[in-house]
């Protein structure tokens, strides 16, 4: 077999990549330096991963990048920020009871801590918030490597790829491209004739929210609603909204804070989930643009829907004290209200925080959240799953074809908001929605079976979040992966499966199942 | 007058015939055996060569023109025409074009295309085609402005819904004005008190949506809805669903070419497009019949097809059909056969210019059966009476018994309050008295 994809250029390209994630670690390292602690870690680390940047570096031979090039590049580009991004941990929590420090004692255990950083690294980047920390405390961690934690979903939310095009002026020729397979949602939306400067608006527009929400949160903190949302949880989970991560320093993820804190969330887990283009068109003043937009009025609905059902069970008493930790009792309105609307955005465009531990709610609210995972947020945000965009598609070609069974000469287009939508891009929709929900499927029944071999026995709901949370990058499940809970006791061989899930969730499958046909490497 | 003709077609030919008794005609065409044959057929004298050109209009006398009609068969060659003319000349132009867009473009805004008047083939064809469908009730029916604004005279029958009432009571349609009362002869300006009587002619002006549905009020057991079956996809055939559409009706609209079907099903969002021949003989076999009321043939280019759908719709049991004639001297043949209306959108642009001609300011006139009252279209301009003032000002100078029936202002509809200033560039729907037409007409 003749590669006829220049491989070389597209690793390259990873080693500049790498070499700027170095230099976002000087956030972490400013963190150790004011608190004391892992300095020489986070050095260690930029000096690593600068390093095997450079190295790869070495591999450039200057051609420009081609379409298969542009998908190699930004496949590999998320596998090499994780792997990348695995070095802190394992230098941090080396010789430590940390489960994704380093550990030399026997090959398995390094095997299970390579898998384990791999597996938070990835969690980071791809904005799943599924962690294998066994706790979660700044006694087991450091202020530094937490905060850490929390910038690896604030990179990995707009977009890595995005953020190079914006800065690297030799990627915009192939800009639209490397966007178009990184950027979640079918169709990309250029809003300025250079790509460069779209991808520079979507940054702008997404640190600008990420700056307004760090400054809300403080200031609650500052009025004295929000003990313990002091400078430091303020910037860390302003790093974990935005881009639908769902990290969070605290044990007990939003259900540490008060209730003030929690509504102050919910707006910005909203906006998280809304396509960032439709902000640029709010400041430009193109309000109409906005409203027609079919897949935001989906959205919102979908969101004041399934929140006014969830209402009605947690007021009816779906979910009983929980000691503290977000439970509701019945008959009290602003609880459940609060409650139901937090765990329907947190989950439906797949962040992942809780203020409720909605594993121990009953089972029929449970059902409803796990189908609340399938929406995903709108195409052009941060968040993940199959997207309403998807949905609303969907739904449209399905009753065309009813309308089809009456006429069978009909010709007719699928609209979304007056707008035609190209024939290619419905089947496009179909072919990728059936993929997701068969790997998702597979992907179920092979993490069941293989936590059955080493005699973990998991609930059928248990199964299934497993796996439509990691490939919708979501992060919490139910039962031992609930909000609360970790995913550390899964075997390494799953915990290999959703890494691979989150990768290809954060992807949308198909840029990285490309990779694995023939055509894509022979001529 | 000195008038030169662009284009020696069957619109060009049509025209000349009517104005070459009053007028000096120049007809210009790049066809030499076309003008070689004109010369004896009519009192008209033919030049030979691209009138887009400068020596052509040259050698046709344009800086002593009065009117230059550009009528060739390509709307490109007419808008340049004009455009070419305009820049040599101080001549009144008038384009005839086939595509819509460029009379969208052309009401936008004042000297576009150095065209001071444009008759589109299609719309007038489909405002006569689609007339009649939805609008039983009504005895006249004309459409101006591009389609934006209609008018129709109805006939109050004794016993009917508005019988008694006075018209401020009955005026619950939005933008629509109630233009005129003819009661026995003698018109009467409807005031808000007046009362309808039973045979009173009522002429509403107004959106095409407010017009249809107080016809729909006054058509007694008449359904509002009505199922419209377009036969063939031409562009005569796409621009009458979407009218219908904007009258709030669901056409069906067959087309035989999968490319053509997509792309209208694209433009249409109302219209059921269905990819099916029309051609065969059988084509309505699986249709449900007795849900369709109006059958409208517009295939392209081919009058026979339009004529057998036409007939085997009739044939079957369908209330009303209506056909596209591409030849104008079937139009009546085709009625004789069966046909409920025949249009020949050439004889219709043909008609339309003369009309113009006959009167370079007004745009449209028509003249209702009785010839009591006639509405006028007119594009407002700088020297015009009504210009930046008020409405209930400007009345005061015009005739009695005129009223403002319809604004519109790029192509919107506007409705005409007394508080309205009307501005340079508009369109005004007026009905005058036919006594005081002419006055009104000079006035605006």
């Amino acid at each position: 077999m003749r590669v006829s994809v220049n491989w070389r250029q597209s690793c390259a390209y990873v080693g500049t990549l790498l070499k700027y994630l170095a230099v976002t670690m000087l956030v972490p390292l400013t963190v150790a330096v004011v608190y004391g602690d892992d300095q020489f870690v986070f050095l260690a680390s930029m000096v690593i991963t600068a390093g095997i940047g450079l190295a790869l570096e070495r591999l450039e031979d200057g051609a420009d990048l081609g379409l298969e090039e542009a998908f190699l590049f930004v496949t590999l580009a998320w596998v090499g920020v994780s792997v990348g991004g695995t070095v802190p941990y394992l230098l941090a929590g080396f010789d430590t009871a940390s489960t994704v420090g380093l550990s030399l004692d026997s090959p398995a255990a390094l095997g299970n801590s390579l898998v384990n950083a791999l597996f938070e690294s990835t969690s980071g980047y791809t904005t799943t918030g599924a962690t294998v920390l066994e706790e979660i405390s700044f006694e087991r961690h450091s202020h530094a490597l937490l905060m850490y934690r929390q910038l690896t979903q604030w990179l990995g939310g707009m977009g890595i790829i995005v953020l190079m095009v914006a800065i690297l002026p030799e990627l915009a020729v192939n800009g639209a491209q490397l966007i178009d397979a990184e950027a979640p949602g079918p169709e990309l939306k250029k809003l300025t004739p250079q790509i460069a400067e779209t991808a520079r608006i979507l940054w702008l527009v997404y640190a600008e929210f990420t700056a307004l929400f760090i400054c809300l949160l403080y200031a609650l903190h500052l009025l004295g609603v929000a003990p313990n949302m002091d400078l430091y949880n303020a910037i860390a989970h302003g790093f974990t909204t935005l881009p639908t991560g769902g990290f969070s320093p605290e044990a007990n993820s939003i259900a540490a804070f008060s209730p003030a804190v929690q509504w102050l969330v919910i707006p910005f887990i909203i906006v998280a989930g809304t396509n960032f283009a439709l902000f640029y068109f709010v400041l430009q003043r193109k309000f109409a643009e906005v409203f027609r937009n079919r897949e935001l009025q989906g959205y919102v609905g979908a969101i004041v829907g399934i929140t006014l059902l969830l209402w009605a069970m947690l007021f009816t008493g779906a979910a009983p004290a929980l000691g503290g930790l977000g439970g509701t009792t019945q008959g009290v309105a602003e609880n459940s209200l609060r409650q139901a609307l937090f765990q329907t955005v947190t989950l439906l465009n797949s962040t992942g925080y809780a203020t409720s531990d909605f594993a121990q709610w009953s089972e029929w609210t449970q059902v409803l959240l796990l189908a609340v995972m399938f929406i995903g947020g709108s195409a052009g945000s941060t968040g993940g799953g199959v997207k309403v965009i998807r949905w609303l598609v969907i739904l449209k070609a399905a009753r065309r074809q009813l309308s089809a069974t009456v006429y069978p000469d009909v010709v007719e287009p699928v609209r979304l908001g007056g707008q035609v939508i190209d024939e290619d891009v419905v089947s496009g929709i179909f072919g990728f929605t059936f993929l997701y929900l068969f790997i998702f499927a597979v992907s179920a029944v092979i993490i069941a079976l293989d936590t059955g071999r080493v005699g973990l026995q998991l609930t059928t709901i248990e199964a299934l979040s497993a796996s439509i949370a990691t490939i919708g990058n979501i992060g919490p499940g139910f039962g031992m992966l609930g909000p609360f809970g970790s995913y550390l006791q899964f075997p390494a061989t799953s915990k290999v499966l959703m890494i691979v899930l989150m990768w290809l969730g954060r992807l949308e499958v198909v840029p990285v199942l490309v990779l694995f046909t023939r055509s894509f490497w022979e001529w | 007058m000195r008038v030169i003709i662009a284009g020696a077609g069957r619109v060009g030919t049509r025209v000349a015939a009517e104005l070459a008794r009053n007028h000096d005609v120049v007809m210009v065409d790049v066809d030499a055996d076309r003008t070689d044959g004109l010369g004896y057929e009519l009192d008209v004298l033919t030049v030979v060569g691209d009138c887009s050109s400068i020596e052509t209009l040259r050698e046709s006398g344009v800086e002593s023109a009065d009117l230059l009609i550009a009528s060739t068969g390509s709307d490109e060659i007419n808008l340049l025409t004009c455009e070419t003319a305009k820049s040599l000349a101080d001549v009144t132009t008038v384009a005839r074009v086939k595509g819509l867009k460029y009379i969208d473009t052309w009401d936008r805004a004042e000297d576009v295309f150095g065209v001071d008047f444009m008759v589109g083939t299609n719309l007038l064809t489909i405002g006569a085609a689609v007339g009649g469908t939805g609008l039983e009730a009504a005895q006249d029916f004309d459409v101006f402005a591009g389609g934006t604004v209609q008018m129709a005279e109805f006939n109050v029958e004794s016993g009917g819904a508005i019988v008694g009432k006075t018209i401020s009571e009955a005026d619950q349609f939005e933008s629509l004005t109630f233009a005129a009362i003819l009661r026995g002869g003698t018109t009467i300006v409807p005031r808000g008190s007046t009362r309808i009587e039973a045979d009173d002619d009522i002429i509403v002006i107004g959106k095409p949506a407010s017009v249809h549905a107080f016809g729909a009020k006054l058509g007694h057991a008449e359904s509002p809805t009505r199922n419209v079956l377009i036969v063939g996809g031409s562009d005569i055939g796409y621009h009458t669903a979407r009218l219908l559409e904007e009258r709030g009706l669901r056409p069906h609209l067959l087309e035989a070419d999968p490319d053509r079907a997509r792309a209208l099903s694209e433009r249409l969002s109302v219209t059921t497009v269905r990819n099916k021949d029309p051609t065969v003989r059988d084509f309505l076999d699986d249709e449900r019949i007795e849900d369709i009321d109006v059958v409208v043939a517009a295939l392209d280019r081919n009058s026979e097809a339009n004529l057998l759908s036409a007939l085997r719709a009739k044939q079957v049991g369908i209330d009303r059909s209506v056909a596209i004639v591409d030849h104008g001297e079937y139009v009546e043949l085709f009625e004789d056969a069966g046909v409920d209306v025949a249009v020949n959108p050439r004889r219709a642009t043909a008609e339309e210019i003369v009309e113009f001609a006959r009167d370079q300011d007004t745009q449209s006139v028509d003249l209702l059966e009785h010839e009591q009252v006639e509405v006028i279209e007119i594009r407002i301009d700088e020297e015009s009476i009504l210009t930046g003032r008020p409405i209930e000002e400007a009345i005061g100078d015009l005739p009695d018994g005129v009223v403002v029936g319809a604004i519109t202002r790029n192509g919107s509809f506007l409705m005409p309050r007394g508080d309205t200033v009307v501005e340079s560039g508009d369109h005004a729907v007026v009905l005058a008295d036919s006594d005081v037409a002419e006055a009104t007409i000079n006035l605006l």
